[in-house]
Order: structure tokens, then sequence, then C-alpha cells
């Protein structure tokens, strides 16, 4: 099944990933929802990130954060935000507000003949929310130079 | 969670591209020069638009930088921009090579699951 993962930019604001997986949905659910399996693949070794903590609460109304660190931030990095909407074996809605205005990310799990096909959408903020957002990136361009860097060189093969 | 991403769309500036490849009729004009350079005539013609329509198109697309344009005498020929396409097909590529490793350490996860759930 791997190297079938397609990214297709659907607007200025949304980019989609999908993905097929062999195995039923409930399988891949599990993998999706349960801390300690996703802490193991949201950080593939590759991009040089480890997960200091992951702390997911996934039923509608619930809560997350994620911590990261990389050797070259002094800092650990912080995710968090709130899950929308949670639908056991058919889809996850979540937030993203550690950037100025939140942003919402939905997967999707679909079943068919024992393998699930994956979507997961991801619903950038509005032009403005983009602008304000690119002015206050200006005040760190170095530190996303090097996260450019980083994921270019932990990447690129 | 789509921090990294958000942050390496605003840091490129890539918001114009995505602006510009948002319409249908652009994404057409694109894939028109990919097969070779066109004065706006021609591409007013091939979309069944008027000269004033098929500029407001072409300009959106030159000020996001994906298409380049040259007056010769009185017609003005239109080309692909390649270093923003190149870019933007390289930050997509970026893009998938992080899911598609996201994605086979999930096949690992998958794996385990499926032989657990055999056991039972």
């Amino acid at each position: 099944m791997s190297g079938d993962t397609k990214v297709e930019r659907k607007s200025e604001r949304e980019v989609v990933v999908t993905r097929s997986f062999d195995a039923p949905v409930h399988v891949v659910f599990e993998a999706w929802s349960r801390p300690e399996l996703f802490k193991r693949w949201w950080t593939p070794k590759s991009v040089g990130m480890s997960l200091l903590s992951c702390e997911m609460d996934v039923r509608t109304g619930g809560s997350y954060r994620l911590e990261f660190s990389h050797p070259d931030f002094p800092k650990p990095m912080v995710f968090f935000g709130k899950y929308l909407e949670v639908i056991p074996d058919s889809r996850i809605v979540w937030t993203n507000e550690e950037s100025t205005e939140a942003s919402i990310t939905t997967v999707t799990f679909e079943e068919k003949a024992g393998k699930t096909f994956l979507v997961f959408h991801e619903q950038h903020p509005s032009k403005a929310a983009l602008d304000e957002a690119i002015g206050a990136t200006d005040a760190m361009p170095e530190q996303f130079a090097q996260l450019d860097e980083l994921l270019t060189a932990g990447l690129g093969k | 969670m789509c921090y990294i991403v958000n942050h390496m769309v605003q840091y490129r500036d890539f918001d114009a591209s995505f602006a510009a490849l948002s319409d249908a009729t652009r994404r057409g004009v694109l894939e028109q020069l990919v097969r070779g350079d066109a004065s706006i005539t021609d591409l007013a013609g091939k979309f069944h638009m008027t000269l004033t329509g098929m500029k407001k198109h072409v300009s959106i697309l030159e000020q996001a930088g994906l298409v380049v344009t040259e007056k010769v005498g009185r017609v003005r020929t239109c080309r692909l921009g390649k270093r923003r396409l190149e870019e933007e097909a390289a930050w997509i590529e970026r893009y998938r090579q992080l899911w598609e490793a996201r994605f086979s350490e999930l096949d690992t996860i998958i794996e385990e699951l499926k032989i657990k759930e055999k056991r039972k």
C-alpha cells in the first residue's frame, strides 16, 4: 500500500491528503485516536522532531495538546486545539489554535472491501488571517528558515 | 497540528499562487502554456472570453509569478514562470513525503493491531 499518498491543493486555503490502508476502518481509527499509538507515527524519524508529550481526549468537545522538541530549537513547540466532532470509525474534526486564527482539520475514514480510504483535509485560515500571520512570522524568519531546512534535509532523499 | 505547513506556506508567500490557481480558467491557461507559449488573443479565443477578461486572468497569474508576459510589437506573449511552478511543486512534494513517512509508520502500527486482533 505504501507510496500511494496523494496531495492535492483544492483552493488557496485547502490542502487534501489521501491514502488507502490495508485494514478495516476500526483499526485505522484506533491508531489515530489512541494517544499511545498516535505518538508513534505522527512524528516520523525522518522529520527529526520528537514528541515530548501528547495529551489527546478524542471525543467531541475534547481537547489535545502536543509538545515537540528538536535539537535546533531552544524551546519546545506546542500545538493545541479542540475536537469539534468525533464520530468513531468515521470522522475526526479538530481546530489548530496555536496560530493567530484557528484553522480546521478534518479526517474521514471510509471502508471499502476491508480496506480503509482516508482523506485528510486542512482548511487554512482566511486570507486576511494569513496576511496577519505573515506579519507575525517576520519576527522570526530565521527560525522558519531553520524549520524549512530541517524539513528539506530530513525529507529530501 | 498543521502549524508547520501553515508557516511554510506563509513563509514562502504562496497565497498569491493559491489564489491564482483557485480558478478553473487560470488552471486551464497554465495547462495551455505547458504545451507552448501563447498570445493573450490566442488564449481569449481558446477559452471563449473577451480580451479584457483574459487580460485580467493573465494579470493575476503574472502577479503570482506563475506566468511571464512579453510584448513584442502589438502582441503580448505569455509563457510559464518556471521558478514559481517548480517551487510550488517542490513544496507539494515535501509535504507528500512528510505524509508518506507518517503513513508508513502508521502501516506498521496497523499491522500490529491486526495481529493482536487475530490472537483474540
